[in-house]
């Protein structure tokens, strides 16, 4: 599946718009970045609530296909125009973590 | 400059948080181009970025030299921070003594020096108290 295919499975909003053709393969959850940097794979969606600047080189770092920020969190000013300046693909949903998690699930 | 050798210096501010983990996603993009593994990418980058966020959180920001041949590829991160007083404890998982505003933006988990020991070849950390550290990171690059 597409992270295109993904906003519109999970009616999820384009916050940050990179390349939303990219493959997902797999999910990681977390708000800590060094667990995040250690554990997520490449191509993974990321689910988080951090909404930072760092976020971005983390994604870039462990080229997670993109961040999905839950429970109606949105991305700071800063943090938004670095993922743009960087392409990095960021979508945000009021679900928690957990129900997306879940319908994630079942859709990956 | 030897021929095998390619050596490149980046900049690191301190509490510069718009800019920290811009050093390693630089290299990454060099890697990459030399087309050096996902696998050999992934076991630099993620002991550079926490050595780089270590610089800007703990230290007053520095500088880090990387050399990469054909074999290795050899990081150096080099601070006038603080230093540290107690390495042993520093490398233990979950130590951390950073601030709650830090924390705040997903820092301070305490895995930044057990996770570059984990996922290089070879660390070595020198420091000195009120002069700063110096953290060295060894990755091979297999045939
Ligand atoms: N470059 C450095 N200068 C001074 N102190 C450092 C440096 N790097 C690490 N430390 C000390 O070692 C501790 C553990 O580091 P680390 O494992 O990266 O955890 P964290 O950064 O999450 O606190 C830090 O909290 C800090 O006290
Ligand atoms: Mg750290």
């Amino acid at each position: 599946m597409t992270v295109r295919e993904l906003v519109d499975t999970l009616n999820l909003c384009i916050v940050s718009e990179g390349d939303l053709c990219r493959n997902i393969n797999g999910c990681y959850i977390g708000d800590l970045l060094s667990w995040v940097m250690s554990n997520a794979q490449s191509d993974n969606v990321w689910l988080t609530i951090m909404s930072n600047i760092n976020i971005v080189a983390v994604a870039t770092l462990t080229d997670v296909s993109c961040i999905i920020l839950c429970e109606n969190v949105s991305p700071d000013e800063e943090c938004l125009k670095k993922a743009q300046l960087q392409e990095i693909n960021i979508l945000k949903t009021d679900m928690s973590t957990y129900d997306l998690a879940v319908k994630l699930g079942a859709v990956l | 400059m030897d021929n095998n050798t390619l050596n490149i210096r980046y900049e690191v501010v301190a509490k510069d948080f718009s800019r920290a983990g811009e050093a390693s996603s630089a290299l990454k993009k060099v890697l990459r181009k030399l087309n050096i593994s996902p696998d050999i990418i992934r076991k630099v980058s993620i002991p550079m970025y926490e050595a780089e966020i270590n610089m800007v959180i703990h230290a007053n920001g520095g500088y880090i030299d990387v050399d990469i041949t054909p074999e290795t590829i050899h990081v150096v991160l080099t601070d006038n921070g603080p230093g540290i007083a107690d390495l042993e404890l520093a490398m233990q998982e979950g130590y951390s003594t950073a601030t709650d505003n830090v924390r705040e933006l997903g820092f301070g988990a305490g895995m930044g020096l057990p996770n570059i020991k984990k996922y290089s070849d070879d660390m070595k950390i020198t420091t000195q108290l009120g002069k700063g550290t110096t953290v060295e990171i060894f990755v091979n690059i297999p045939a």
